[in-house]
């Protein structure tokens, strides 16, 4: 296929890899933001290929994992009742909430069905004027646009039989986050790139002019992040804190201006609580009052509730990238992809995972 | 690590009172129904072999004995029908212990109001299949049940076939060293059927490749009788076969990625709902754990039939990392294939 | 997040006050809605993320990225570079 196959050529990574043993003269850690750019880190084994000194850590960047246990069981909720369709990407099925997961409330007779765009469920709000169509809106930036172009036409068409329920995220105010922590220990960003494809970078210009950081928006293919690894370790090792683009063949400095002003009719910037992080100011989308009525918080009136974390998960450390998933001591064994304690573990892009799916066996080797 | 020890106990998250689909999904959750629920209620030695079919000696002769329920949606699709795809997967399953497979039964659920013509297409596919496959279906059973009880039609099918002897079949029989052999492209079936789901469907050209492979299996084994075993690599995939077959017999396998077969649509789909094609249904393919010397003979007559024309031999068993398949990537470095728990889900975001 | 692939245009047409357009995943074909790049026309590739295309692929961007990274392994198999992973 073509802009994939070529990004995936072994002896180029080759390549790459070399150059950044040659480059690296100490240790670095990098984060990638972006949870299927950790994905294919996992995937590829591109870790292993990297010298000792790159340290790799996996950032928050998995709107499954960070959707708030509260907004889960507000969907279980609103799921569950017997006049809605819910409708849903398909990972978010098998997050946990506090009692039951959607796939739980679906074998228990709640109408739950997966689609590949937030389209599909328009569509059904057409198809079926009788019932409520509710979509779990949630995702990053990269989503914004598909969602808020679903809402955009809802009104458009005067479909009152259907609403969205928002969980949407924004990647820098998380950055700035991990940056202001006294713990931090990230010197260089893969910024993501279809983020960047919507928004442009220069957000994260900003960041790195006041952070000193150096960032490099990358692309998801193996050879795009070998790229972005080389690119920010000779940052590093040359002391520059700039924004590279490592991305040019879908993302330019301006991104996608069309989509921002689609976004920007329907979304306004909130607070939005995240996962195993908590409250972050200003970190994400909330419906503007022209749209409330496509709002399934307000359409359905889910109260809210107040739901705890298990004790001994680490998520919070992982998604800043202060501990990785092998450093929990529950890693594994007491939580697993079929029993999650915790956030991480749930998503397939999630950091733990993709290590309990891809790197469980390099640990036990070298156990 | 020490200040992260804590003696909280973790929030056991509760365990599922009610069956999901995913207990049908051919992961992690259909071992445990079968394990919890089956093998606790009916206690037989022999289901508890967990081989596709049961290997009874019956009055001097090794009968394999199997059945299987279709409950595909849609009932029509890309290379066949339900009805065809319920004669191919139980002579599969006898054809998977070696055997030739004799006679079938079928046991007809239709729902109320389920129109003739496509009963009778589904049912006609059903001769044609068995016809195809030499094989009788010998008795039967219809129930009808009320509008919403069913979604058209559900099928069951039996068979029987004869064990030659000298035949020791078994997951639990892979070695270190020897061969892991695949007669041909994954997720040909499983990426028909999701093409036509609601809400996630695509068009492409590509047909199911259900079929039946008991003259496969007759050809490999006229070149070797000491084939570890055979396995049709259907619900759950490659992956879960393999994890499957690596766990029952203590040994570990590491796959060669370029190796792997995969045709450009499944790919092309594989791509663009986050799937990966070791996770998804085939319904005319096997795979066979061979011993090396046998190896290349065994390759040969699978190349050599018309089901095995993309035959290859795509990784071997080991001593290392028992119970656990691995998979070397084309970087050269390697990753565990995990075993799902359920059904693989589009990652969408 | 935001799994986003490349696909070819095949075709676009206009459906309820949106462009939509077939687009090509290497073996199968799915539509997708065109409206955030208009300048997108069959022939080309988008980058399609849950039906809908955020960026239309550069595609002398492509190449230029593309070209200097096999310059790199051009480099490598001069200079005999034997530094890699161990």
């Amino acid at each position: 296929m073509k802009f994939l196959d070529e990004y995936r050529d072994p002896a180029l990574a080759q390549a790459i890899v070399a150059d950044i043993h040659r480059r690296v003269t100490r240790p670095w850690v990098l984060m990638e933001i972006c949870g299927g750019q950790t994905h294919t880190l996992m995937r590829y084994g591109i870790d292993d290929l990297l010298p000792k000194e790159v340290e790799l850590v996996h950032g928050p960047g998995c709107p499954v994992c960070v959707t708030p246990l509260e907004l889960v069981d507000k969907a279980v909720a609103i799921a569950s009742r017997p006049e809605v369709i819910f409708v849903s990407y398909g990972d978010m099925l098998r997050v946990p909430g506090s009692s039951q997961d959607l796939f739980q409330v679906k074998a228990a007779g709640g109408d739950v069905r997966i689609a590949y765009s937030p389209m599909e469920a328009l569509d059904l709000a057409r198809r079926y004027p009788d019932h409520e169509v509710v979509f779990f809106a949630v995702g990053f930036e990269t989503t914004a646009p598909a969602n808020a172009m679903t809402v955009w036409q809802a009104e458009r068409e005067g479909l009152k039989n259907f609403s969205i329920l928002v969980s949407h995220v924004l990647v820098p105010p998380a950055i700035r986050l991990l940056l202001n922590s006294r713990q931090n220990r990230v010197q260089g960003f893969i910024a993501p790139g279809h983020v960047c494809a919507v928004m442009g970078y220069g957000e994260y210009e900003e960041l790195a002019e006041s952070y000193k950081m150096p960032f490099v928006v990358s692309g998801f293919e193996p050879l795009d992040l070998l790229e972005g690894i080389r690119m920010l370790v000779t940052q590093l090792e040359e002391g520059r804190a700039e924004v590279e683009n490592q991305y040019a063949r879908s993302v330019t400095r301006q991104g996608n201006e069309l989509a921002r002003v689609r976004m920007d009719e329907v979304f306004e910037v909130a607070d939005r609580k995240w996962r195993g992080i908590g409250e972050i100011a200003q970190s994400g989308y909330r419906l503007r009052d022209y749209y409330r009525d496509y709002d399934a918080e307000l359409k359905f009136g889910v109260s809210m509730t107040h739901a705890d974390e298990a004790p001994d998960c680490i998520a919070a450390m992982i998604l800043q990238g202060l501990k990785k998933p092998v450093d929990c001591t529950a890693f594994g064994s007491r939580c697993t992809p079929d029993q999650p304690l915790g956030a991480p573990m749930v998503s397939s892009e999630g950091a733990c995972a993709a290590y309990y799916r891809y790197r469980r066996h390099t640990r036990t080797e070298a156990a | 690590m020490g200040q992260l020890f804590t003696l909280a106990c973790p929030v056991p998250l509760p365990a599922t009172e009610r069956v999901l689909l995913g207990h049908g999904s051919g992961g992690r959750l259909s071992a445990d129904l079968l394990r919890d629920v089956f093998f606790k209620a009916f206690r037989s030695p022999i289901l508890a072999q967990l081989e596709d079919q049961a290997t009874l000696d019956v009055g001097g002769a090794r009968l394999a004995f199997t059945t299987d329920s279709f409950v595909v949606k849609p009932l029509f699709f890309r290379g066949g029908n339900i009805g065809s795809l319920s004669v191919h997967g139980t002579v599969n399953d006898l054809a998977m212990g070696g055997a030739q497979p004799l006679y079938l039964s079928a046991g007809f659920i239709i729902e109320e109001g389920f129109e003739f013509t496509a009963l009778r297409a589904i049912t006609e596919a059903m001769g044609e299949a068995a016809r195809c496959a030499g094989v009788d279906i010998v008795t039967g059973d219809t129930k009808v049940v009320e509008k919403g009880s069913g979604d058209g039609v559900f099928i069951n099918t039996t068979g029987i076939g004869l064990v030659p002897p000298g035949l020791n079949l078994s997951a639990a029989n892979a070695r270190p060293g020897d061969h892991i052999l695949l007669s041909g492209t994954l997720g040909d079936h499983g990426i028909t059927i999701l093409s036509e789901r609601e809400g996630i469907g695509f068009d492409s050209l590509l047909e199911s490749d259900s079929a039946a492979l008991h003259t496969l299996v007759r050809d490999m084994l006229a070149v070797s009788m000491r084939i570890r075993c055979f396995r049709d690599p259907t619900r759950g995939g490659l992956a879960s076969t393999l994890n499957e077959i690596a766990g029952r017999s203590g040994v570990g396998m590491t796959l060669s990625e370029v190796d792997i077969p995969v045709r450009e649509e499944v790919r092309g789909a594989c791509e663009m709902l986050g799937l990966d094609p070791l996770y998804v249904a085939n319904e005319g393919k096997l795979v066979a754990i061979v011993p090396p010397e046998d190896s290349e003979a065994v390759l040969e007559a699978m190349l050599c039939h018309p089901l095995g024309a993309n035959s290859a031999r795509i990784g071997v068993v080991t001593e290392a990392h028992p119970g656990m398949v691995v998979i070397r990537t084309t970087f050269g470095t390697s990753r565990i294939v995990d075993m799902l728990a359920g059904d693989q889900l589009p990652r969408i975001c | 997040m935001c799994l986003a692939i490349p696909g070819k245009i095949l075709e676009a047409t206009e459906i309820g006050g949106l462009r939509l357009g077939r687009i090509q995943f290497g073996g199968v074909t799915r539509q997708a809605y065109l409206d955030y790049v208009p300048e997108a026309q069959p022939g080309d590739y988008v980058m399609v993320h849950v039906g809908f295309a955020i960026s239309k692929v550069d595609e002398a961007e492509a190449q230029r990225t593309y070209a200097q990274l096999q310059l790199m392994g051009v480099l490598k198999e001069e200079l005999g570079i034997v530094e890699g992973p161990k």
